[in-house]
């Protein structure tokens, strides 16, 4: 079997005497939905962290498109391929939609250090910019400051950033954290859409969605990867109910 | 952009309309180019998020390199303006690779440390005059042309050069180059999410904004044809930051207003009471505290 796109191996993190990450392996192959569930405190944030680069793992090793990107920082794995989004919204407030869709393209078409022509006049970057806001349904918003979009909105245009990366592998975290119930709706509908031609990575509290969408789950609890499989049999995993689920029913 | 052309506008009356003689001149002149300086530095301040508080050693080094040629009978501007913009690019380049590792108030406390050694440099500077400053024999000629002893010129170069700078600016901010800049002061982890590691646009927006700030300072020392080491002090950079705060940092306009505003304003009240700074502080403390957005807040609303 070819090498999955994204491979994690023994990866390790501690916090003083912590183990936050401890001996995670896992792969995601190209065009799958990989979904990493666990409760509170399981460690999944570190653990996006370290995928994306904005913190190093203690040790263990991450390959990304046949590649070793451990040690590569943020922006080089974003340009590898890579596209992040965040759990508590990170757009450019005073960028309008389009303008902050144009950025991500901007990245992967031609030099950026050019002084002179207006960016905003730029036909090919507008031109992709639109299309990804369509697709995630902003294109009537396209004009507006993104710090006035709703906050249902900003998780569109979160997606619509990392699309217009043209990633290989989406990495989700929470993307429908603060999301209301039409806005849940209305986002799971996107993801659906994207189902495919990404592969992403999901990490994600509603359970509804994680088992709508993922292809395959793991599940982390206490920094351990406790179990991955297919929806059908995590859920009736008898560990994984006790960790998680169980505790969600007594909720 | 319209109030900066309004300005520019008045300025380039102003010589009709009884601001002509000398001393007039001489104050105008020194209003463009402080303009000239602070839009330089409101390219880091408002379009990179780079509050530097050492940016009047740019200027110093300009005004320096001017002092050196003179020194060596270099006086042509074909060689003198090309080497004080590349001497202030330098300066920039070497202490903004550093400086730019930082952020914050760190990234003010780097810039201030760098502009007083660069300060105290100056003063050591014996065979320039030391503490006491350098008289220049003349001011710069062009193609051995002696054009710039002529007040209207150097005044209408001035303006032209201000111009020429500001559009420049302009264009800059809004180029690619300008959008990952001003992307990166929003939200530079957005930005490296995106693919773009900010340092490199930073640095050299910090070194362009040395290069213009560094052509202020030849045009300064021309102007007064004597240059000091108190061009480089940091009360000089807190002038030129005040300037850009002033005028606003929310478009680049503000910068122009605010050199104006501020250097007016000095004057006036200098004109008024030998005791004018106890007036001018206070001013410009309520300046910050009411003029929320700056001259340019303020016309936005007006």
């Amino acid at each position: 079997m070819a090498e999955a796109l994204l491979a994690v191996a023994g990866l390790r993190k501690r916090f003083g005497g912590l183990a936050v990450t401890d001996e995670v392996s896992f792969d995601v192959a190209a065009g799958e939905i990989h979904a990493v569930i666990g409760p509170n405190g399981a460690g999944k944030t570190t653990l996006i962290h370290q995928l994306s680069g904005t913190l190093r793992p203690d040790a263990g090793s991450i390959r990304f498109g046949g590649r070793e990107v451990t040690g590569l920082g943020l922006a080089r794995r974003a340009r590898l391929g890579l596209a992040r989004s965040f759990q508590i919204t990170s757009v450019l407030p005073g960028f309008t939609a389009l303008e902050n869709a144009a950025l991500a393209v901007q990245v992967r078409s031609g030099s950026s250090f050019r002084f002179l022509r207006a960016a905003a006049a730029e036909r090919a970057l507008n031109d992709e910019a639109m299309a990804v806001l369509e697709q995630v349904g902003l294109g009537a918003r396209a004009g507006v400051m993104a710090g006035l979009l709703s906050h249902g909105e900003k998780r569109q245009l979160e997606l619509a950033i990392a699309l217009a990366m043209r990633p290989r592998l989406l990495l989700l975290d929470e993307p429908l954290a603060g999301a209301g119930p039409e806005e849940t709706e209305r986002l799971i509908g996107i993801l659906r859409g994207l189902r495919g031609r990404y592969a992403i990575l999901l990490v994600e509290h509603d359970m509804q969605a994680v088992f709508a969408l993922a292809d395959r789950i793991s599940v982390l609890v206490y920094g351990r990867v406790i179990a991955t499989d297919v929806p059908a049999v995590i859920r009736a995993n008898a560990e994984v109910r006790a960790a998680y689920l169980g505790e969600d029913e007594a909720a | 952009m319209r109030a900066a052309l309004v300005v520019l506008a008045a300025l380039a009356a102003a010589p009709f309309l009884g601001f002509g003689e000398g001393y007039s001149l001489t104050l105008l002149a020194r209003v463009m180019i402080l303009a000239m300086a602070a839009v330089s530095l409101w390219l880091l301040v408002g379009g990179a998020g780079l509050v530097s508080l050492g940016h009047a050693a740019m200027l110093g080094i300009g005004a320096y390199a001017v002092v050196v040629l003179d020194d060596a009978r270099v006086t042509d501007a074909v060689v003198v303006v090309p080497v004080a913009m590349a001497a202030a690019s330098l300066f920039a380049l070497a202490t903004g690779a550093v400086a730019i590792r930082t952020s914050g108030v760190h990234f003010i406390m780097i810039t201030l440390a760098f502009g007083q050694m660069a300060f105290f440099t100056a003063s050591s500077l014996a065979a320039y005059g030391g503490d006491d400053g350098y008289t220049l024999y003349g001011r710069m000629t062009v193609l051995g042309h002696r054009w710039l002893e002529d007040r209207m010129v150097f005044h209408y170069l001035c303006l032209g050069l201000l111009a020429l700078v500001l559009l420049g600016t302009r264009m800059v901010l809004g180029s690619r180059f300008g959008r990952v800049l001003r992307a990166a002061r929003e939200n530079p982890v957005r930005v490296e999410a995106v693919g773009f590691s900010p340092y490199p646009y930073r640095l050299v927006a910090y070194v362009l904004a040395g290069a213009v700030a560094g052509l202020a300072g030849v045009l300064l020392a021309n102007a007064a044809e004597f240059v000091a080491p108190s061009y480089l002090a940091w009360q000089r950079s807190g002038d030129l930051l005040f300037m850009v705060i002033l005028g606003g940092l929310g478009s680049l306009q503000g910068a122009v207003l605010g050199a104006v505003g501020f250097v007016l304003l000095e004057e006036w009240l200098g004109h008024l009471t030998e005791h004018w700074r106890l007036i001018f502080g206070p001013l410009l403390v309520l300046s910050v505290l009411f003029l929320k957005g700056g001259l340019v807040g303020v016309l936005r609303r007006g």
